[in-house]
């Protein structure tokens, strides 16, 4: 297995620089998840309003993949419709769960489409899916409020 | 010209031989590639490779003797019989247990912890007190604290210092007339720190308390004596020391086993049972209920043979040379913190670190790229990372079959890691 499929440079970009790090208010909800096998762990909150992902901010620690992976969430479903992030959820999830055998669609997960090497490293899915798995959780309690 | 040895002047044997590489001709595993690179096995804490012997032993178990225990008149009966039995033996002789019937078969370390926490611990009250250490794998963590949970009891702890070592500056308040067991890890899976447990001991004695060693990292790489230590129980697992899974040991003294009640109920551990009640067997069944790990056992003691070959001292002279130069070559590199003891001295052939700016998830892949198979994470020692304020470390763990070259291999390794990610 090669490494580089694995820290493509977007990856290695996203974790040296990450994009909207950082916990903002106001949000309409804020979850923590944690990778017990590894003890990555991320903090996550949403502004969620009219059905529009108005921000998403985080805070954690962990590895290249989780971090970079966070990083990207933020700058492809900050200020999308709910709509659109869950549609781009669905197809991250299913890129990261795919073993490698999903062609990503770069118009639905932009920089996402750069984890589609992570697929092939079982170990490292759940790093990737850390804050996405977040997020799912974050919309979910705004729902239910 | 003769030479007068002055009283008291300790004397240390010679150095026994030791040949790496017919040890590493033993071990399959050893001839095989990872990602188009000869294998580096460095995590042999986490389990251990299998020398060719076990396995033999094992597959000619299964061939040849295969049949349940003690429980068949027919002829393989008596051969499983007799192998599993055997076993015991060899585990009861290799740690100079008074008897084999004191050595109890669970299936891992775990399980033996639990067996005490729930049939020794079976009868705590509130106001009693279990102590244990920072230091402790969370086998030796959580099933006391449900048993506290259970009882009412309280759970207690040592703590650690600055340079790994169990902070026993408070033992006499720590361990005192409330205590009823001290369990401690004898080596670290961590850290590396081997306790001095002299101190502990003598505390324990003082206040009528018993002592548990979990020894999981101990029994593999050193010779270890039960009586000389003066402990109460021994927990450790055949697959960290050449055996393969699914067997572990608790060794308890007869008189503490004789009082327990059972763990799991079922056949084997028996004596007598009626629609209305059941009486139990004597230690060691008492505490195997139903099929036992035959094989395993089996296993186990060709694992124990083949390290007697060996010499348990050699293993331990060759761990601490590996140790040793380990120690040395990784201060070389900048950016690596060792956590737990930097001196040869006390600690066994186990060594985490942190290298700066890079997560030890990353550290892993990069070098397990190299062939390279180091343990990352938290080790299941989630306290010892908070006690260091790190979120993870990257554990380099070595056995008899490694050698200075695999460690300067995992120092260049290591400037690869640096490289990707600065």
């Amino acid at each position: 297995m090669q490494l580089d499929q694995l820290y493509q440079e977007i990856i290695l970009d996203h974790y040296k620089h990450p994009k909207g790090r950082g916990l903002r208010e106001p949000f309409s909800a804020e979850v923590h998840h944690v990778n017990p096998t590894c003890g990555d762990e991320v903090t996550l909150r949403v502004q969620l309003a009219d059905d529009k992902l108005i921000d998403i901010s985080y805070e954690g620690h962990g590895c290249s993949i989780s971090q970079a992976s966070a990083s990207v969430l933020y700058e492809l479903l900050a200020g999308a419709e709910l709509g659109d992030a869950l549609k781009a959820h669905a197809a991250f999830t299913e890129l990261m769960t795919g073993k490698g055998q999903v062609e990503p669609d770069e118009e639905i997960l932009g920089d996402g489409v750069a984890f589609a090497g992570v697929a092939k490293f079982p170990a490292r899915v759940k790093c990737a899916l850390l804050s996405w798995m977040a997020l799912k959780d974050a919309i979910g309690q705004v729902e239910d409020q | 010209m003769t030479m007068t040895i002055p009283a008291g002047m300790p004397q240390y044997d010679d150095m026994p031989t030791f040949d790496v590489d017919r040890v590493r001709a033993d071990f399959p595993i050893l001839g095989r590639e990872v990602g188009g690179q000869p294998l580096i096995y460095l995590d042999s804490a986490n389990t251990s490779q299998k020398p060719q012997q076990v396995i033999e032993a094992m597959a000619v178990h299964y061939a040849l003797h295969n049949a349940n225990v003690a429980r068949s008149v027919h002829q393989l009966g008596t051969e499983a019989t007799l192998a599993y039995e055997g076993a015991r033996e060899k585990v009861a002789r290799f740690i100079n247990a008074p008897s084999a019937d004191e050595i109890v078969f669970t299936k891992n370390a775990t399980e033996a912890i639990n067996l005490v926490a729930h049939s020794w611990g079976s009868s705590l009250k509130p106001g009693d007190e279990i102590v244990i250490s920072e230091m402790e794998h969370h086998s030796n963590i959580v099933p006391w604290q449900l048993l506290c949970e259970r009882t009412g009891a309280t759970l207690k702890w040592f703590g650690l210092t600055e340079t790994g070592r169990l902070d026993e500056s408070d033992v006499d308040t720590l361990i005192n007339e409330r205590t009823k067991l001290v369990s401690i890890t004898h080596t670290s899976n961590v850290l590396g720190t081997v306790n001095a447990t002299a101190r502990i001991t003598d505390r324990v004695r003082e206040v009528g308390a018993l002592l548990m060693l979990d020894c999981s990292q101990t029994i593999p790489h050193k010779a270890f004596d039960v009586v000389d230590y003066d402990a109460d129980f021994i927990v450790f697992t055949g697959h960290k020391m050449l055996g393969p899974t699914g067997i572990g040991v608790l060794w308890g003294r007869a008189s503490l086993l004789e009082k327990m009640p059972p763990f799991l109920g079922g056949g084997s551990m028996i004596e007598t049972v009626r629609m209305t009640g059941s009486t139990w067997a004597a230690p060691p069944a008492r505490f195997e209920a139903g099929t036992p790990p035959i094989a395993q056992a089996v296993g186990l003691g060709a694992a124990i043979d083949y390290l007697n070959d060996i010499g348990m001292d050699a293993i331990a002279w060759h761990e601490k040379t590996l140790t040793s130069y380990a120690l040395d070559a990784l201060s070389t590199v900048d950016g690596v913190r060792i956590y737990g003891p930097k001196v040869p001295v006390g600690r066994g052939a186990t060594l985490s670190f942190s290298v700066e700016g890079v997560h030890p998830h990353d550290v892993g892949q990069v070098l397990d790229s190299l062939g390279i198979q180091v343990r990352v994470g938290h080790h299941c020692a989630r306290p010892i990372m908070d006690r260091y304020s790190v979120p993870a470390l990257t554990r380099a763990s070595f056995y008899l079959y490694n050698t200075t070259d695999e460690i300067d291999a995992l120092v260049r390794g290591l400037d690869q890691v640096k490289r990707m990610f600065s």
